[in-house]
């Protein structure tokens, strides 16, 4: 084992005498001298900045010299990552800098004119826009705000959300927004509404500190959560009592930590929670005091569906599939009823997990000595059980009282920067509204209409269509003229050959892409609009632990590349209400008439009302600078309105350009770290203890959920199962990690893991070509045998950050029929060697 | 001392060999008769609706060579292989090298003094647990030629074209 150290030290001795015997001739030149010329010229400017790129959001500080990043690292300061970053955040200086970076709008053209077969022309913004609000136009007009849609990010800053949300939503009068966030943690979101009444996590990233057991469902925290896990991994060696649990449908990274390894069969985990919460009944270790207090039992709808289309056999025979996010009232006796079944053996048998380990697992959770924060991510949200899987995991901490308190804390971690900031608290799903409102509410329109300005009426009542549904409506025509940004869901989405694909290239749809990089949606697009990126604009993001962060325009974005925030507002010049709003609504609301979107949302006298002198000095604002106000700042407090006195509340503007951050809800300019304790949370009515006040009756509910199986499961014709990821080195879909050569040769492509008997008994050696298929599509890759990912045996993991291997083409677009979120950890393939030869 | 030992310059010798082989073969061949006139080299011209073949699994690079950070807080890349390096709780097979005590003997850059603070700023006597998974930050590099080329330049660059001078 120490034979490649040895041969290090050989080369190295030898490189070492070489050098000192090609030194010895020369004399170095005075002129030559090392030492930098002057203070002056030297000086870098260092600003803060949020990390592009996961939920944890981590501090980074940023150095630029002229007009260029030169370099990043950790901000010390910043109480996240407290100086360190992962390796993806130690190239962020790299990632603007790919040599495709989009300079120019491009439009398929033919002879001149845009032709849906075209090729990809450049083109002016004003061309772009004429094209983009003829389509738009003509979409409204064929079938009304229905027929025009976006689909958004959780990578949109906050207030490029909120004017997102805004020009959809109050502008077009059309609810089809949504973010790739759906895609991601939607299952955390309807878990925490349905349990709390209120979203996002109670607790905070200091509960690592203060905690004595980590147990992690479905989630590679040493991968996708460096930071988080550096801090994990920090608790547990230097706290010899604290305790790891890592749960997962194969080997991962994360086990190397593991005290307490748990491998389960895929969908297993329904019942692995009961079983758990069954045991804390069973052996008397309910906290009775609390549960009486604060919480309620409800019997959750069953047998609700996998939010395939209509048609499909497993939704005809779903008979709850109509009424999803039902409940009735129980007991806490006919509660423990329904999960008595859930014996260590019946979990045993469904999970494939030794009864001895489940109970090491449930003794954590019993034990009423032992502090434990449960961690989830993508393991429980892309899950057709995906709510449920929330649901249960608060009940187990509901019933033993480990919540809201430091160190105990069931904590959703999101996968993006602002899944929390934007995506939720904005409210840029097809149902929600910002502060947790949502559009079926007739009080929540009239608020959010009023902040707006708008006439009452405006907001429609249902929602509109959502991911999976709006590539649906794509294929189908319903949905003509379509905008995505700061997303690449060719790439993302599940089924995307047979839903996505056929419904961007649909003749009856124009699709506008902005990004940054040719992605593979932006080349499936129309016309594509070269977009500004991170530093390259004034961004806020909010993180997982509910702390907004804001950062400056550091650099100019290259050629005629805009922000988003930037592409929507000027976008709004283009319609006159009357284009957009029937006349009994202008009448509502007279001073409208004949105004544009953008001076009935933006230019109002109350979005434009701060002055581009309000920008920090020593900073740029091209926004502010182009539209004549201080556009973030207007949209910030504007949205800020939402949340102030209602449990969300933020800080003002200028107050999170100097910090690292702040937790809300902010009251008299003090972050919250627990929700829901009196004296740790200002909401928390006194002499409540616990106040659970997102529910009018202040208790959290505990919900009877069981084990139901998965839409697709391995059969003879396809025998694996199949589970998609991410990998450490890559973001996402790599579209900005794949272009850092560093990141590139780290992990260059998309590998298929396997167990090394599967692969012996199909006769296949690592790194020969292989075809994985399902009954949607095939990709092409390598198998690996070993490394870092190790399957048991029927399962495979392929990560989808590679697009040359769309792994999504074979993956099922099944959801969630509550969070409406795709399952992208569960489908049926088999494995065939490739026959086409390879290179 | 084996007799791979023996060969291990010759070994590595091989692997540079592989790495200039790897350079110069073009990452994306041509699989279309007609490419899209608008490609990204991250998938190449394999139309979206196709699947292209998988490229070979390629070894990791291995040699003594550091290459130059972008900046000063880069982490420095890990120039050998580290595939079935042992990394848990009970073993961290990086230290056996690049441990203070160990880099007498084996030559190896000892880890950043910044690995001894803790999450406070406080020195420790040992590797920081907090900086115990090396991967975390360190990795590896393959022996092939990134499709999509990337214009950062380092900041002593940006001076000599700012200021007509060299840096150092």
């Amino acid at each position: 084992m120490t034979e490649a150290t040895l041969d290090r030290r050989t080369i190295l001795k030898l490189q070492a005498a070489a050098t000192a015997a090609a030194a010895a001739g020369l004399q170095l030149p005075a002129s030559a001298t090392n030492l930098p010329t002057g203070v002056d010229a030297t000086q870098l400017t260092w600003s803060k900045a949020p990390c592009r790129f996961c939920g944890t959001g981590c501090g980074v500080m940023v150095a630029t010299k002229s007009g260029r990043v030169v370099a990043t690292h950790g901000d010390a300061k910043a109480e996240v990552n407290r100086g360190l970053n992962c390796v993806k955040g130690y190239f962020l200086s790299k990632i603007m800098y790919g040599e495709d970076r989009l300079t120019q709008p491009l439009l398929r053209k033919k002879n001149g004119k845009f032709d849906k077969n075209g090729d990809f022309t450049p083109v002016s913004w004003d061309e772009a826009f004429d094209i983009m609000e003829e389509k738009f136009k003509a979409a409204l007009q064929k079938h009304g705000p229905s027929g025009v849609g976006i689909f958004g990010s959780g990578q949109w800053t906050i207030w490029e959300g909120y004017a997102a949300s805004k020009l959809f939503k109050g502008g077009f009068r059309s609810n089809n927004i949504d973010p790739n966030a759906r895609h991601c943690m939607a299952s955390a979101a309807a878990g925490f509404m349905r349990t709390f009444g209120i979203d996002e996590p109670m607790g905070c990233y200091d509960d690592i500190e203060a905690t004595d057991a980590f147990v992690l469902w479905g989630s590679n925290m040493a991968e996708m959560h460096p930071i988080l896990w550096t801090r994990v991994a920090d608790r547990r060696l230097s706290a010899p009592h604290v305790k790891v649990a890592v749960l997962s449908t194969f080997e991962h990274r994360s086990f190397d930590l593991a005290d307490l390894p748990i491998v389960f069969k895929p969908q297993s985990d329904l019942a692995l929670l009961n079983a758990i919460a069954n045991h804390i009944i069973q052996t008397g270790r309910v906290n009775k005091d609390f549960v009486d207090r604060h919480t309620l039992f409800k019997r959750g709808q069953a047998d609700i569906g996998y939010g395939l289309r209509p048609e499909h056999p497993l939704q005809q025979r779903a008979s709850g599939k109509d009424k999803p996010n039902d409940a009735t009232d129980m007991s806490f006796d006919d509660f423990a009823q329904f999960v008595s079944e859930y014996t260590f053996e019946k979990a045993a048998e469904i999970s494939g997990v030794e009864a001895r380990h489940i109970e090491q697992l449930a003794e954590l959770y019993a034990d009423p000595k032992t502090k434990v924060v449960s961690f989830w991510t993508m393991g429980f949200n892309q899950h057709t059980r995906g709510v449920w899987a929330n649901n249960l995991v608060y009940n187990i901490h509901l019933l033993t009282g480990k919540i809201s308190e430091p160190g105990n804390s069931p904590f959703s971690l999101t996968g993006q920067p602002s899944a929390c900031g934007t995506a939720r608290e904005v409210g840029t799903f097809s149902h929600r509204l910002p502060a947790d409102m949502v559009v079926t509410n007739k009080e929540h329109r009239a608020k959010t209409e009023k902040i707006w300005n708008l006439p009452e009426g405006t907001i429609p009542d249902k929602p509109g269509y959502h991911a999976v549904l709006q590539n649906r409506m794509l294929k189908d025509g319903k949905l003509n003229a379509y905008w995505v940004q700061v997303n690449n869901n060719l790439q993302a989405a599940a089924n995307c050959n047979e839903e996505t694909l056929p419904g961007y290239r649909n003749p009856d749809n124009f699709v506008v892409v902005s990004d940054v990089y040719p992605t593979v949606t932006a080349l499936a697009a129309d016309l594509i609009l070269p977009t500004a990126m991170w530093v390259e604009k004034e961004g806020a993001y909010g993180n997982a632990e509910r702390r907004t962060h804001f950062w400056h325009q550091l650099v100019k974005p290259p050629g005629e590349a805009r922000s988003d925030v930037w592409q929507l507002v000027e976008f709004s010049k283009r319609f006159k209400i009357e284009d957009v709003w029937p006349a009994d609504l202008i009448k509502k609301k007279p001073d409208t008439a004949g105004k544009t979107l953008y001076e009935v949302l933006f230019r109002n006298g109350k979005v434009d009302k701060f002055a581009p002198t309000e920008v920090e000095a020593g900073y740029d604002n091209d926004e502010a600078a182009h539209f004549g106000f201080y556009l973030q700042k207007g949209l910030f407090e504007e949205y800020a309105e939402f949340g102030r006195g209602h449990g969300h509340d933020l800080a003002p503007f200028d107050t999170y350009h100097q910090v690292r951050g702040l937790r809300w809800p902010v009251v008299d300019g003090k972050e919250t770290r627990w929700r829901f304790r009196e004296g740790l949370d200002p909401y928390a009515k006194p002499g409540t203890g616990v106040d659970f006040y997102g529910h009018a009756d202040g208790k959290a509910w505990i919900y009877a959920l069981p084990y139901e199986p998965a839409a697709e499961s391995p059969d003879t014709d396809f025998p694996f199962w199949l589970t998609t990821g991410r990998v450490l080195e890559h973001w996402h879909s790599g579209s900005m990690t794949r272009r850092v050569p560093e990141l590139y040769r780290a992990v260059p492509e998309a590998l298929c893991y396997m167990n090394p008997d599967d692969a012996a008994e199909m006769n296949l050696r690592r790194g020969q070509e292989i075809r994985v298929t399902s009954r949607r599509g095939y990709i092409r890759a390598r198998i690996e045998v070993s490394g870092r990912n190790k399957p048991p045996r029927g399962v495979i993991f392929v990560p989808w950050f590679d697009e040359s291997k769309l792994i999504n083409k074979v993956t099922l677009d099944a959801t969630d029929p509550i969070s409406l979120q795709t399952d992208y950890k569960k489908c049926a393939v088999r494995i065939e060697r490739s026959e086409e030869g390879s290179i | 001392m084996t007799s791979r030992a023996k060969l291990g310059l010759g070994g590595c010798a091989a692997a540079l060999a592989l790495l200039i082989v790897a350079l110069a073969i073009p990452q994306s061949p041509s699989l279309s008769e007609s490419p899209e006139p608008l490609h990204s080299n991250l998938r190449g011209p394999v139309p979206l609706n196709e699947e292209g073949p998988a490229h070979r699994m390629t070894p990791e690079v291995n040699t003594a060579d550091r290459e130059i950070r972008n900046y000063p807080e880069q982490p420095p890349l890990v120039p050998h292989r580290v595939d079935g390096y042992q990394l848990d709780r009970n073993v961290n097979k990086c230290l056996s090298c690049h441990a203070r005590s160990r880099t007498g003997e084996s030559q190896a850059p000892m880890l950043s003094i910044t690995h001894f603070m803790d999450r406070d700023g406080q020195f420790l006597a040992t590797v920081s647990p907090r900086r115990y998974f090396c991967t975390q930050c360190h990795v590896p590099q393959h022996a092939v030629k990134a499709p999509v080329g990337n214009t950062f330049v380092d900041v002593d660059t940006v001076l000599r074209n700012a200021t007509g001078k060299a840096p150092e």
